[in-house]
């Protein structure tokens, strides 16, 4: 017999087709409402649905059925409306009535290319294994022929330089009365070198981020500089800096960036002459770790005033930064002119460096700027790098780990005898599941001069709900619901600055006593152990050998 | 740890004394390998200062191998010395034992003596590849009035062995250590003292930044920078390449391996310059525990601490003989009748420096330069 109503629900998803299932429990709920309201994705909604009870009163049974209208919370199987498991359901409900459930059979990726366009989204490669950094281990320990030191009473120098370093046979120097003196009449260029903290904040722009998760975070680095004495330094990210940073004296502690829009750079380049200080460095990116050979993009919904003023541009359009500098014809002649003229701005007192993404040919780009005697460093993003926006298959597919890319710059430029010369800075997945100082130390053996983290920023000091799970991470669509990653002031206000700075010195000041951690039984305090790759093994043969390091087990 | 006894002297003095003071330091077990260098040589030496010497050792077969080696590049033996080999339980008797004096090579004798440097390290460096797979040839140092003797044993017992006690070998500067045995592989080129080009230096410690450092060397593109046997072998090659290949006062050794903080830098007179080496020559930074004496071709002895301070080490003497050394109670055998409360225990910022002749010593401070 036919049934009254037709079962082709054929173009229908299940609930089993999502990444994540939301537990919802009738008992508990009272009803407030809150989930709904908080939810970014509109994946719940109030429902209301038709129960049949049965219902027996009196001595012997006598079953009735009962029908009764009521209210529940209802997930939504239209799939641009999928749950994107962030919890803030849960956080927001006084009854613990409500959470979302992972499921691992979902067929998300099957269905996410609705009207012909990839899935895309915010966040980080989704690949939960555990990355080469967290399978190295330190296993050169100080024990009785050596002691070792001891991370409360020693004094540690946890420094680094950022900045082209002249060679010794190459200084201006000459002999006079026994000591030595700089030769001022050579005419030698020395390049500007800063000592800085070696774990930095790497770019996140503030188009990306929120005023408050900026701000929170431009505090909490000030605060670091001036009153712990750590020098940690941030870069912008793309798309310039407001005004009244640019012209304080705490430009310093910042390193801005200029991407291939160039966002923001008109007022930057119009505010030198009003600056009272220098930057720290300036950044050129070429690539990024999370969406090798992707341009930028920040939505419409994100440019507001703020932003329309910091980049230059009017409000509310799109603003899609190229793939890659439309100038850019080598690497001999364009990356090499600018780096010059960014030096040349600020009168050759500021250390100037590109970023790229992890790639294979990172090697060739560090030979050629080992040759350009104003290149002051190399930034190298991994694969596990994170983004505002991309494509998935970018993020989850494309780019180069950052250890073994990290490992053959450092051995290449030891093969020149140049490893003091140029530093390498190494991003993409450093603290991913949580060991910073453990992983930041790893890449400093092996061969990186400072680390970038923007995620673990992100998680630590502003609670980011995003994770390898594919949690979260829609950070593109302005509906950030920690208040990070939008402009959107009903959301950023949730995100208070001042506690986002005070994570941040926390953060910081906790890596340092991890790092000394692993420094003292090493016996490691006056420099960073750069290249001290006798010091880490790896549980995997392979990666051993890949890396030039041991392998324990 | 190592024992350290070093003696400088406007006399010539024997090994002996230094064999002595490192017999009263001795606690434990202590014979995994004992290294002399003699420096401003005396008794045969004495009328030979010019000529370079080729101290080692060689199987019958790697003798032959050396000899037709050295009459190839042009060397003409012109004198040999050999130890009074008396065998001694538990040491194993190698075939030949010898400092062999030569004359340079005819092309060579009017050259520079930066030439004729050149040619000695290079044909050390030949001898030393030829017979290092099967042992057959060691050299440990080819260069005018330098001797290097080394051997695995307890000191005293190597004495014995070589006949120390009455032979005529004397020196005015006698570097020597004992080495506990930290390795398992006792490898005759892991012996302290290390030389190169007229530097010497040994060290009681643990270089935990051994592998940046050696790759930093390694790097330089200077031939001499190989072996690291042991992990103290780059002191000296820092020494050699801060002094030699960079032409930069010895004080500034210290600046290079135990580099300032940048906020003490400000109160040097030359803090421009001391910046730019800690940035320039951060690779060469030592750490971990480290007492380094070394000397310098012009007869200057040093001494000089890690920036913590980890090690001992002691500096005493009378006008015209120090001893820089380990522990005091050494200083206590070779020099008994100095005045102990003048001995000086460098702290982490002091450089001591006994002048040519043991003439005086100073201790120059890192703080103040
Ligand atoms: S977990 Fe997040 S996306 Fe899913 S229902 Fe709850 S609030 Fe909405
Ligand atoms: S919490 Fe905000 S920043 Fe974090 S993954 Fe979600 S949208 Fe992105």
């Amino acid at each position: 017999m036919e049934p009254a109503t037709r079962l082709d629900h054929n173009h229908q998803l299940t609930l089993k087709d999502f990444p994540y299932i939301i537990r919802w429990r009738d008992d508990r709920c009272k009803r407030c409402g809150r989930c709904t309201a908080v939810c970014p994705m509109f994946s719940i909604e109030p429902s209301v649905i038709l129960r049949r009870t049965i219902h027996s009163e009196g001595p012997t049974p006598q079953p009735k059925a009962v029908r009764q209208v009521v209210t529940v919370i209802k997930q939504s199987t239209d799939i641009n409306r999928y749950c994107t498991g962030c919890g803030t359901c849960t956080l927001v409900c006084p009854n613990e009535a409500i959470e979302p459930e992972y499921n691992p059979q979902h067929k998300f990726l099957f269905h996410k290319n609705r009207g012909g366009y990839p899935y895309r989204r915010g966040g980080r490669r989704n690949d939960p294994r555990l990355s080469t950094l967290d399978r190295l281990k330190f296993t050169r320990i100080s024990m009785l022929t050596d002691p070792a030191l001891d991370a409360g009473r020693h004094e540690f120098r946890i420094r680094t330089y950022l900045g082209r370093i002249l060679p010794a046979e190459e200084l201006p120097l000459r002999f006079v009365n026994g000591r030595l003196e700089v030769d001022k009449t050579s005419g030698k260029f020395i390049p500007p070198v800063r000592e800085i903290y070696p774990v930095m904040i790497g770019s996140m722009s503030i188009g990306a981020l929120s005023p408050t998760m900026w701000e929170g975070l431009a505090m909490g680095v000030t605060y670091l500089n001036e009153v712990e004495g750590m020098p940690v330094v941030m870069c912008s990210g793309e798309g310039g800096m407001p005004q009244r940073l640019l012209k304080s004296r705490f430009i310093k502690y910042f390193i801005p960036q200029i991407a291939s829009g160039y966002f923001g750079w008109d007022e930057i380049v119009r505010t030198i002459p009003h600056m009272v200080e220098d930057p720290c460095a300036i950044e050129i990116k070429y690539g990024q770790g999370a969406k090798p050979g992707d341009g930028g993009l920040l939505m419409a919904h994100k440019v507001l005033r703020l932003i329309a003023e910091i980049r230059g541009v009017p409000m509310g359009v799109d603003l899609p930064s190229p793939p890659t500098h439309q100038t850019k014809y080598s690497i001999e002649e364009s990356v090499a002119k600018m780096i010059q003229s960014m030096s040349m701005a600020w009168g050759f007192r500021v250390p100037v460096y590109p970023k790229i993404s992890g790639t294979r040919t990172a090697r060739a780009v560090l030979n050629n700027l080992v040759r350009n005697p104003y290149a002051a460093a190399l930034s190298i993003d991994g694969e596990d790098g994170g983004t505002g926006a991309a494509y998935n298959v970018s993020m989850d597919k494309m780019g180069h780990p950052i250890a073994s890319n990290i490992r053959e710059c450092y051995l290449d430029l030891v093969k020149q005898g140049k490893q003091n010369e140029i530093p390498l800075i190494a991003a993409g997945g450093v603290g991913k599941t949580g060991n910073l100082a453990a992983n930041a130390a790893a890449l400093f053996m092996l061969g990186a001069s400072a680390v970038a983290i923007g995620k673990y920023i992100m998680q630590a000091a502003a609670g980011c709900f995003g994770d390898e799970y594919n949690r979260c991470n829609i950070c593109n669509i302005g509906r950030c619901p920690r208040g990070i990653a939008t402009q959107d002031p009903k959301l950023y206000r949730r995100l208070d600055p001042d506690k986002v700075a005070e994570r941040v010195v926390e953060v910081f000041k906790a890596v340092d006593v991890e790092l000394k951690k692993i420094f003292a039984p090493m016996g490691r305090s006056t420099e960073l152990p750069i290249g001290m790759s006798d010091g880490i093994s790896a549980d995997d043969p392979a990666i051993a050998e890949r890396l030039q390091i041991s392998y324990a087990c | 740890m190592c024992r350290l006894v070093a003696i400088t002297s406007k006399d010539y003095i024997s090994p002996m004394e230094n064999i002595l003071a490192l017999e009263t330091m001795k606690e434990g077990h202590d014979g995994s390998g004992m290294g002399i260098i003699l420096k401003n040589l005396g008794g045969e030496f004495e009328e030979m200062k010019d000529y370079p010497i080729l101290s080692g050792i060689c199987s019958k077969d790697g003798l032959h191998r050396l000899d037709e080696y050295m009459e190839r590049v042009g060397f003409q033996l012109r004198h040999t010395w050999t130890p009074r080999i008396k065998p001694v339980k538990g040491i194993q008797r190698r075939d030949h034992y010898f400092a062999r004096v030569y004359e340079y090579p005819e092309e060579y004798k009017d050259r520079a003596f930066e030439e004729k440097e050149d040619l000695l390290l290079r044909t050390r460096i030949a001898l030393r590849r030829m017979g290092e797979d099967d042992e057959s040839i060691i050299v440990f140092s080819f260069y005018p009035d330098i001797i290097t003797i080394k051997e695995v044993g307890d000191p005293l017992q190597l004495s014995e062995f070589f006949g120390l006690d009455d032979s005529n070998l004397k020196a005015k500067i006698i570097f020597a250590q004992g080495r506990q045995n930290t390795n398992y592989a006792i490898n005759l080129y892991a012996c302290h003292p290390f030389f190169i080009q007229g530097y010497g230096s040994m060290t009681n410690g643990e270089n935990t930044a051994f592998v940046p450092i050696r790759e930093f060397l390694m790097s330089r593109g200077f031939p001499g920078y190989i072996g690291y046997n042991s992990d103290s072998e780059v002191f000296t090659h820092i020494l050699h390449y801060t002094c030699k290949i960079l032409g930069y006062p010895l004080v500034y050794y210290k600046d290079i391996i135990t580099p300032l903080k940048t906020s003490e830098i400000d109160g040097r007179p030359d803090s421009e310059v001391v910046r730019l080496l800690k940035v320039t020559l951060r690779p060469l930074c030592i750490d971990g525990p480290n007492c380094v004496i070394g000397f310098t071709p012009d007869g200057t002895c040093f001494m000089v601490q890690d920036s913590k301070k980890l090690r001992p080490g002691v500096v005493g003497g009378v006008k015209g003989k120090y001893g820089l050394m380990s522990e005091e109670c050494g200083l206590d055998s070779a020099i008994p009748q100095r005045d102990r409360s003048l001995d000086i225990f460098p702290m982490k910022y002091d450089m001591v420096i006994v002048r040519p002749e043991a003439e005086e010593v100073v201790v120059w401070n890192q703080l103040r330069g």
